[in-house]
């Protein structure tokens, strides 16, 4: 008798497609697609079942890369399109990637609704804080006063958050990471991957040709640990290279605050410990930037809800019911009159 | 009260008592056009659509056209709150809503005022001289009541106190004054079957049925229907018009219904999916006429269909071309200013070649323009309105039933040929209504979709050799994974190229497929006349009727006139250029400002002439009688 060999597991290099890749040397993609292929194995992704889609940028150029389905779209649109696709086969497993400009600029409208409608993708958004592809122009992410060719004298628009913006939108997942981080993004890209439903994950991703360094004030080796604030469901919200600094409520206020921790945890008790199902949490978390308070990084949010196309497809199962709905009968439902014998009755 | 209306009417009501009922024979028409006209909130859409179903019944052809106001909740009694809905049917083939009214009903004064240029002179005028408050008039612009002031005296008038006498024949019931006084919709109807001889039957079974869950408000209704009728018969009508006879038509056997363009798209769509053998994802946005398609799909989700209401023009394109792209049909449908914003998705379609519907019920523009006046001044738009050479295929409705068979061609081309197809229709079309000979589907030829499975020598732009068409190969299938998108690709392995030769290719390739449709499509025949001749009036879309309307009249004068109609606007029949060139003259009259003209004088150095119209109304028979009598005559 004949055994079937089960199929070899596959392994990163086999979600690697045949393209060559080109991005800018030294450029952050390099290291969220060298995540993204590692959690593809780890979760034991289909290829056949498996798309990409991308809006335009350098991060549109995600899916050329993936030896999966993909399909390279145009600017902003990529969650309607993403929609379309589990509208049409809920089954497949999709992958948005987009830029802090596609997502956030010319698409946030779909953003937003691809969120509130919570339509089971993994939408990444890398965020370099500026455009690339264009060479270099300011983005809605970039921070007050950005200099750039379109504004040579330091941006004046405020920066929207894109943490902030997902959670207000209705997001039901919503998680933060960074490019080098080749151990934490690949965790945090399986719990996007498990979520069914709209997982945002941004991914703080530096641009070494038009904004090299923006992310340094709290990704360079040096300050990364005190900077960092790792959260993980029900554990204490505590960071810095000696774990010996926590956040806690302000007293009388609805604010965070960093409490310094004792040599053997002394005022630990203080310390919030990280719900994932606690929206105001996350809202607060999301809130905080360096210097001044760590950067929470990890799953911020996370609190399942059905999907979009789940609910489309009972109310077709619901419908299906109904007796005698042939196109014949759809054709003849109402008045109607045969005219053989003329004239009619 | 302006005064004399009440005094008037008892007068008349006394002196018809006096005088021995005299019934005169009911008089003979080959056709009549009816129009009922009153307030938005007058019911005259029901009572319309009501009068068409039972016209139907009784074997008469018929052509509607509903006119309604943009205005939600217009204030009572304005002109621009008049709602209007026009019927012609007769025993004859039936080919527009009518030139000319035969009988106008105005519910009120600003309905009158509206309306009545259209009556022809003798023509019936039935007003509720109730509603003919001072109040009213003077909304209405009136200074002195027209019932009275012998100003419509070219006019054969039946005023009656409508209001009054709903609210009497209701008064045994339980509604109160104001809810009795909307049964005069009903009452009126009653009056007008009584006119034209219709059987009360079929309305009153239909009440019974929409109102199964207040039997009090059925029977108030069906009293008020049958009040009126009796009004009618025993009243000066009687004796003053003794009412009409209008024939039925002999029809091809079979069975029957009437459909609006708007059913007839939305089923032709749900049916060509099913000879295509692909599931159906609809997605639209709301908009001005456009939205019933949504509507009329969004209830049929027990045939499978799904629809989506995207946040936008766009997410709603880009979202049925991600459902084409997972294996589906993707379906978007908008009016001109949605069809703008969709114009880069289209491109996406036209790039990656997935098969796309994308129906435009156009409206008078530009920008808002008049949301529910129609236009067909989208044909540039559909040829020729993107960036860069976009080729893709456009077709046109031309009736209500048509509208049925041209939505089943359009999913035919796009799954065969993997491209876009526009199909321009109209808020005129979507809303009339005429008879249709329903199909038997099982007898429809099917075209089922033919995905791609074989992963040996696949590549996603390996074209077939008759079509060109590149193969549809859906995520999920192992071994077929690829990547497309918006970069141009290499002709043959499907990878982005920035080859400037390729992509002279690629440009090519993409017409050429377009092209090929032409040969896939029935030669261009005249629907009236012969090849060769003295003028050839083109049409497309909406015009149907009243350009065959007209050349069947011409002919009928012995004038050497034919008519041609296109269904096939892009491409456009391969045989089209040689049948304008035997002919002396060709005439296009359109609806907008040139735009099929210029289409012809650019694809065949014709020297085609327009005849335009761009007033958010149809053309009239005359119309287009008369401007080919100017050119045959001089």
């Amino acid at each position: 008798m004949n055994v079937i060999a089960p199929p070899r597991p596959l392994e990163p290099k086999d979600f690697a497609s045949d393209q060559e890749v080109r991005w800018c040397p030294g450029c952050g993609d390099y290291a969220i697609l060298k995540a993204v292929l590692k959690t593809l194995a780890d979760v034991g992704a289909r290829p056949e079942q498996t798309v990409f889609v991308s809006g335009i940028g350098c991060a549109a150029r995600f899916p050329y890369y993936v030896a999966t389905y993909g399909f390279h779209t145009i600017h902003g649109r990529a969650p309607a399109v993403a929609t379309g696709v589990k509208l049409a086969n809920p089954e497949l497993d999709v992958w948005v990637v987009m830029g802090d400009g596609d997502a956030l600029s010319i698409g946030g409208n779909h953003l937003m609704h691809v969120l509130r409608r919570n339509v089971d993708l993994q939408l990444l958004l890398f965020n370099n804080e500026i455009y690339g592809l264009t060479k270099g122009q300011y983005s809605p992410t970039s921070r007050l006063g950005t200099r750039s060719p379109s504004t040579p004298d330091g941006s004046v628009d405020r920066p929207v958050s894109a943490t902030l913006f997902a959670l207000g939108a209705g997001a039901r997942f919503v998680a933060r990471s960074v490019d080098t981080l080749q151990k934490h993004l690949p965790d945090v890209l399986r719990r996007a991957h498990a979520f069914k439903g709209a997982a945002l994950v941004e991914i703080f991703q530096n641009c070494i040709v038009y904004n090299d360094g923006v992310f340094a004030n709290f990704t360079e080796k040096e300050v990364a640990a005190d900077r960092q604030l790792h959260v993980e469901h029900g554990k204490p919200l505590i960071f810095g290279a000696k774990r010996d600094r926590g956040l806690r409520l302000t007293p009388g206020a609805c604010a965070l605050e960093v409490i310094e921790l004792g040599e053997s945890g002394e005022g630990a008790d203080a310390v919030l410990i990280h719900d994932e199902r606690n929206r105001i949490m996350a809202t607060m978390l999301a809130g905080l930037e360096a210097p001044d308070m760590p950067v929470a990084l990890g799953v911020l949010y996370c609190d399942p809800a059905p999907t979009l196309e789940a609910r489309v497809r009972e109310q077709l199962v619901v419908a299906a019911r109904t007796p005698g709905s042939d196109l014949n009968a759809l054709l003849r439902h109402g008045l109607t009159w045969s005219v053989g014998a003329w004239p009619p009755r | 009260m302006v005064g004399g209306g009440e005094a008037w009417e008892r007068e008349l009501s006394t002196t018809a008592a006096m005088r021995l009922p005299v019934r005169l024979a009911r008089e003979m028409r080959d056709s009549a056009v009816v129009r009922f006209a009153g307030d938005s909130g007058d019911g005259m859409q029901l009572t319309g659509s009501q009068f068409t179903q039972t016209t139907a019944l009784a074997g008469n052809d018929l052509v509607t056209f509903p006119d309604f106001p943009a205005e939600i909740r217009a204030p009572a009694g304005t002109t621009y709150g008049v709602s209007a809905f026009q019927i012609n049917f007769g025993g004859q083939r039936i080919m527009t809503a009518g030139d000319q009214l035969d009988a106008l009903v105005a519910m009120n004064p600003a309905a009158l005022r509206v309306e009545l240029h259209d009556l022809q002179a003798k023509g019936l005028l039935i007003v509720d001289s109730g509603a003919f408050t001072e109040r009213n008039l003077r909304k209405a612009g009136y200074e002195t009541n027209p019932i009275v002031d012998r100003s419509l005296g070219d006019y054969q008038l039946i005023a009656i106190d409508i209001s009054r006498l709903t609210q009497e024949a209701l008064r045994e019931t339980d509604l109160s004054k104001k809810e009795a006084l909307r049964c005069k919709n009903l009452w009126t109807l009653g009056l007008v079957y009584w006119i034209y001889a219709r059987d009360r039957q079929p309305t009153i079974e239909w009440l019974r049925r929409k109102f199964a869950a207040r039997p009090d408000l059925a029977e108030a209704n069906i009293a008020a229907l049958n009040a009126g009728h009796v009004f009618a018969e025993s009243a000066e009508v009687a004796e003053r018009i003794g009412g009409y006879t209008v024939s039925g038509r002999p029809r091809a056997p079979g069975l029957y219904r009437t459909v609006t363009g708007g059913e007839a798209l939305a089923w032709g769509l749900v049916v060509g999916a099913d000879l295509a053998s692909l599931p159906l994802v609809f997605s639209s946005y709301p908009i001005t006429p456009a939205s019933p398609l949504l509507h009329t799909l969004a209830g049929l989700k027990e045939y499978g269909v799904v629809t989506f209401q995207a946040e936008d023009e766009i997410a709603a394109a880009c979202s049925a071309i991600g459902a084409s792209y997972a294996g589906a049909l993707g379906v978007t449908s908008s009016s001109g200013p949605g069809m703008a914003l969709k114009t880069e998705a289209l491109g996406l379609a036209i790039a990656t070649e997935l098969p796309l519907v994308v129906v435009n019920s156009q409206r008078a523009g530009p920008s808002t323009g008049m949301p529910t006046k129609t236009e067909q001044s989208d044909l540039y738009q559909a040829v020729y309105g993107r960036n860069a050479d976009s080729p893709l295929v456009v077709l046109a409705t031309r009736s209500p039933a048509d509208c049925f068979a041209v939505a089943v061609e359009a999913v035919r081309l796009a799954v065969k040929y993997m491209t876009p197809v526009i199909v321009l229709t109209d808020g005129y079309v979507a809303n009339a209504a005429e008879p249709w000979l329903i199909p038997d589907t099982a007898q429809l030829e099917r075209f089922p979709a033919r995905f791609r499975t074989d992963a040996d020598g696949f590549h996603p732009f390996l074209r077939d050799p008759e079509t060109l068409a590149r193969p549809w190969a859906k995520p999920g299938t192992p071994g077929l994974e690829h990547r497309i998108g918006g970069l141009e690709r290499a002709v043959d392995s499907g990878h982005i190229s920035y080859d400037p030769d390729n992509h002279h290719r690629m440009t090519e390739l993409r017409a050429a497929k377009i092209a090929r449709v032409a040969t896939d499509i029935p030669p261009q025949a005249c629907v009236l006349g012969d090849p060769n001749g003295q003028l050839a009036v083109v049409g497309w879309g909406s015009t149907y009727g009243p350009i065959n309307r007209a050349v069947a009249d011409l002919r009928a004068d012995g004038l050497d006139v034919a008519h041609i109609h296109l269904r096939h606007l892009w491409p456009l029949p391969d045989n089209l250029g040689q049948l304008l060139r035997g002919f002396a003259q060709v005439l296009v009259p359109e609806m907008n400002h040139g735009q099929l003209r210029t289409l012809l004088r650019a694809e065949y150095l014709v020297p085609a002439e327009g005849l335009n119209k761009v007033s958010g109304q149809p053309f009239r028979i005359a119309e287009i009688e008369a401007a080919v009598r100017r050119r045959l005559e001089s």
